[in-house]
């Protein structure tokens, strides 16, 4: 063996907490979307949906994104940098003090402590928490990095460098606040500045968190599944600098029509358009990376998963543009098309690659094959109709509520009232929560595959690692 | 094939992604600073939360009421008229953090102040299904049940240097967080000078009774009356928050003029935004069991 001794077993171990907290994201995703049908599901005061709500996006983007990332760039660092964690311990603690934050976070907000910012809800010493949490995290990382064995840095460790930085700056920044309590503080920035300032956050931690660490893991685990290069090394270089450069001047496009100034809205606006190119980089290198290869969609279950993956991802980075766009804003915001777009990007692009790399790794942390590929064959197909589903009847759903809800009569009246807008919905809530289940269904299996492949897959022979 | 430096100096590739990172942030979220809630923003008569409606508006953030209203109205035509003038910068200088949301599973709620009286809001808090049948909206029961902490208020009050009086914070003593939500209800787009809905602007565009004798015209009244006044006057014209309505008790065009109209100070809501056609459907559906 001439490999060096990478440390799998922290990996493991990351990968199984991200699991179940994304187990719990979708079942919290689940009961919401039942809240929304039937308000007798809510079981004041600590499962209201008012509470639940948060709960559900912190568990799906902290929970299983994020975890599953740290499993990720613990693993990609040591195989890019040809050398051991430059830290085990520190790996270890990060993992107990991941799952403690989590844990902290899913408690106090259903106990109602919040900032009530999206996707920034912790209070303030949670916060804390999650910024010891990021610093151990990066030190790791930027250190096994620094003492890498291989000269140079392959694409996915400069995405992953960059979302290191990228999640410092804002998570810092939006969090500045003035404590009252444990558990209670005010914002340093008020009213329109405020929404700015979470704005900026907000999209760019689509940016970090969504769109920079599932294009890592798709540059690394794509080659090798295909075992063929990514094709244009130029394109890769191209698409990251011009990517990391535009996410930062688009979040007033959450902002639409708001009091935002004006220039700031129509900056957004034009920077959301170009975004497209950058984007689109990554998925047409991913694309013509496949030339000659297309075969094995059919035959290699891993492709399947990443091919679809960044496909969702190119339709994600063409909607998103669209929905920047001033007129159309006007139109879709606040409507039930958002959630469409949102669940497309993180049912369909992140967690698509996700499954692809764990599916890949399972042989290597477990020591065995796959228990079955048709089960992760039949967890392709429930994940993708569930999400399907899911996206899809929330766009009509969005189209019609935009429609009621600027609808006017030739004299001039509203032609609908806010409920009989709200009554139209119902159907698609239900067929949201049912494609929940469906999605359940597919992470189910997901879990037995991975499950019996631990204790019953054929064990590999030692050279195969 | 070379490889550009920075592919090798991991400490080279930091600094320009930092940097990369650094200029978007700088134009579009430092600047704006030197622009927001500026002299130029300010409005007359946008004063701070007093103690009631801050501990209220604590409890909206803790109950996570921002996950399914907004509070900014955007300056398109159909939104004024849902839900009254549109938002301005300098109404928000007092709000940290800001609640203006990005989903609205329920109404825009920037302007909800003096929309409906605090009755409307106790029973609608406790049990919104109780007013708007199919609304899927949580009920709040239990707030009714919590005390207000005035010496906790009183530290929140400073922190954010809002002003208060000494009897101001003793008056909390006794009263729930139902009564601060209500509070806070009724503060949200008070402090502006203009109508809180644009509509009665528009003049109506049907001045005469269009639907005499018209028992269809009657029968869509009494769907419109069910969906939107039956909260307030009972489903069978009882009465409850509203007073009973009669038929006996008006005529026509005065009956037209109160529902389009609305009666601000006694808590009737305007209807104009339904347009006069369906005002005069629930005209001559009130006015039915006397014949017309
Ligand atoms: C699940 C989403 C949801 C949550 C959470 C929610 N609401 Fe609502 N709310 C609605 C819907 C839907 C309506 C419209 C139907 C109705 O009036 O009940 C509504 C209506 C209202 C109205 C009347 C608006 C109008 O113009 O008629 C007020 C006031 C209100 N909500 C306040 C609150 C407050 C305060 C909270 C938090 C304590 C809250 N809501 C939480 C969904 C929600
Ligand atoms: C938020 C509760 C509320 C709703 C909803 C409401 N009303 Fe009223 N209404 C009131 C109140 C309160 C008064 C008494 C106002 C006053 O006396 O100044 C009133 C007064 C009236 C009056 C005058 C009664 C009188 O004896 O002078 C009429 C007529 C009326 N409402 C009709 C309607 C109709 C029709 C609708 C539905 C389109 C409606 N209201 C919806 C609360 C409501
Ligand atoms: C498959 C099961 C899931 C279901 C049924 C579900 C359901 C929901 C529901 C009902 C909402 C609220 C939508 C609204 O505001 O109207 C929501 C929001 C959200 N969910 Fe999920 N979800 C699921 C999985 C996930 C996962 C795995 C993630 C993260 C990786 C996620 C991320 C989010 C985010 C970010 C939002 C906020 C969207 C917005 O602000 O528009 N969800 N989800
Ligand atoms: C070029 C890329 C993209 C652009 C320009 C873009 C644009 C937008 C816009 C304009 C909105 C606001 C919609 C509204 O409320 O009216 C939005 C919402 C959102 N997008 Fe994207 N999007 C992009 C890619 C992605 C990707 C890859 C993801 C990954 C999951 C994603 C996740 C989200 C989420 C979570 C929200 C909801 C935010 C909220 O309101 O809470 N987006 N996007």
């Amino acid at each position: 063996m001439d490999a060096p001794h990478y440390n799998l077993g922290i990996v493991r171990s990351f990968i199984h907490w991200s699991i179940l907290w994304g187990v719990v994201a979708i079942l919290v995703g689940i009961l919401i979307s039942f809240q929304l049908v039937n308000p007798d599901l809510n079981f004041p005061p600590y499962l209201t949906y008012g509470r639940l709500r948060p709960l559900h996006t912190n568990a799906g983007i902290f929970g299983w994104a994020i975890g599953s990332f740290f499993a990720l760039y613990l693993y990609m660092v040591q195989r890019l940098c040809r050398r051991p964690l430059w830290s085990d311990g520190l790996a270890r603690f990060q993992l107990y003090l991941f799952n403690f934050t989590i844990i902290v976070a899913a408690v106090t907000l259903l106990l109602g402590f919040t900032q009530s910012k999206e996707y920034h809800e912790l209070e303030w010493p949670v916060d804390l928490l999650v910024v010891v949490l990021w610093v151990v995290f990066s030190v790791n990382i930027l250190m096994t990095i620094f003492k890498r064995k291989e000269q140079q840095m392959y694409v996915s460790l400069w995405f992953m460098a960059a979302s290191l930085i990228g999640v410092a700056v804002l998570y810092l920044v939006n969090s500045a606040a003035v404590p009252v309590s444990l558990f209670k503080s005010y914002s340093a920035y008020a009213g329109t500045n405020d929404a700015n300032v979470q704005w900026w956050y907000g999209h760019n931690a689509v940016a970090m968190v969504l769109t920079a660490p599932p294009l890592a893991v798709f540059y690394y685990f794509l080659p090798k599944s295909t075992g063929v290069p990514i094709f244009s090394h130029r394109l890769s270089i191209v698409a990251f600098w011009s990517l990391i450069f535009m996410y930062l001047w688009t979040g007033a496009h959450h902002l639409l029509w708001t009091p935002v100034p004006d220039w700031v809205q129509t900056l957004a606006m034009a920077f959301s358009i170009m975004l497209i190119a950058p984007s689109w980089g990554s998925v047409v290198n991913g694309y013509l990376s496949m030339n000659g290869q297309w075969h094995q969609m059919r035959e290699n279950y891993l492709v399947k998963f990443l091919i679809l993956g960044i496909t969702f991802y190119g339709l994600q980075t063409l909607q998103g543009p669209l929905q920047a766009v001033r007129s159309f804003s006007a139109f879709i915001h606040y409507t039930e098309w958002v959630p469409g777009h949102v669940h497309m990007g993180a049912l369909g692009w992140v967690s698509l690659v996700l499954f692809a790399a764990f599916y890949y790794l399972a042989p290597r942390i477990y020591n065995r094959e796959l228990y079955s590929i048709p089960l992760a064959n039949l967890h392709f197909w429930l994940v993708l109709i569930g999400q399907l589903i899911y996206s899809v009847s929330l766009w009509i759903a969005g189209v019609q509520q935009a429609g009621m809800w600027h609808a006017i009569s030739p004299d001039g009246s509203l032609t609908y009232s806010f409920m009989e807008s709200l009554v139209e919905m119902y159907p698609y809530y239900w067929a949201r929560a049912f494609s929940g289940l469906i999605y359940l269904a597919g992470v189910a299996i997901f879990v037995y595959n991975l499950a019996m492949t631990a204790r019953r897959g054929k064990p590999l022979m030692p050279a195969a690692a | 094939m070379s490889s550009p430096a920075w592919e090798n100096k991991p400490v080279l590739f930091l600094l320009l992604a930092t940097a990369a990172i650094l200029v978007g942030t700088i134009v579009t979220m430092v600047l704006p600073f030197a622009w927001v809630n500026t002299e130029a923003d300010r409005i007359e008569g946008v004063t701070p939360y007093n103690p009631l409606e801050l501990a209220g508006r604590d409890v909206y953030i803790r109950e996570g009421c921002n996950n399914c209203h907004t509070q900014t109205v955007r300056p398109l035509v159909a939104e004024v008229l849902r839900y009254g003038e549109y938002s301005r910068s300098g109404e928000f200088v007092h709000d940290r953090p800001h609640l203006w949301g990005s989903r609205r599973t329920g109404p825009d709620l920037a302007r909800i102040g003096g929309k409906y009286p605090d009755a409307w809001h106790y029973q609608h808090m406790a049990v919104p299904t109780s007013i708007v049948p199919r609304s899927n909206m949580p009920a709040y029961a239990f707030l009714s049940d919590r005390g207000i902490d005035p010496e906790y208020t009183r530290r929140k009050m400073d922190v954010l240097r809002f002003p208060y009086e000494v009897e101001q914070i003793a008056g909390l003593r006794g009263k729930t967080e139902m009564d601060a939500i209500v509070a806070y209800m009724q503060k949200l787009g008070r402090d502006l000078p203009v109508q809180r809905t644009a509509q009665p602007v528009t003049p109506p565009a049907i001045a005469e009774n269009p639907f005499r004798n018209d028992a269809a015209a009657v029968a869509e009244g009494g769907a419109l009356y069910a969906q939107h006044c039956a909260g307030c006057h009972g489903a069978s014209l009882e009465g409850g928050i509203g007073p009973a309505l009669s038929p006996s008790g008006f005529d026509e065009d005065m009956l037209f003029e109160v529902i389009y109209g609305g009666l601000p100070e006694g808590g009737m809501p305007a209807y104009a935004s339904l347009g006069s056609a369906r005002v005069w459907k629930m005209v001559n559906f009130i006015l039915a069991p006397r014949g017309i």
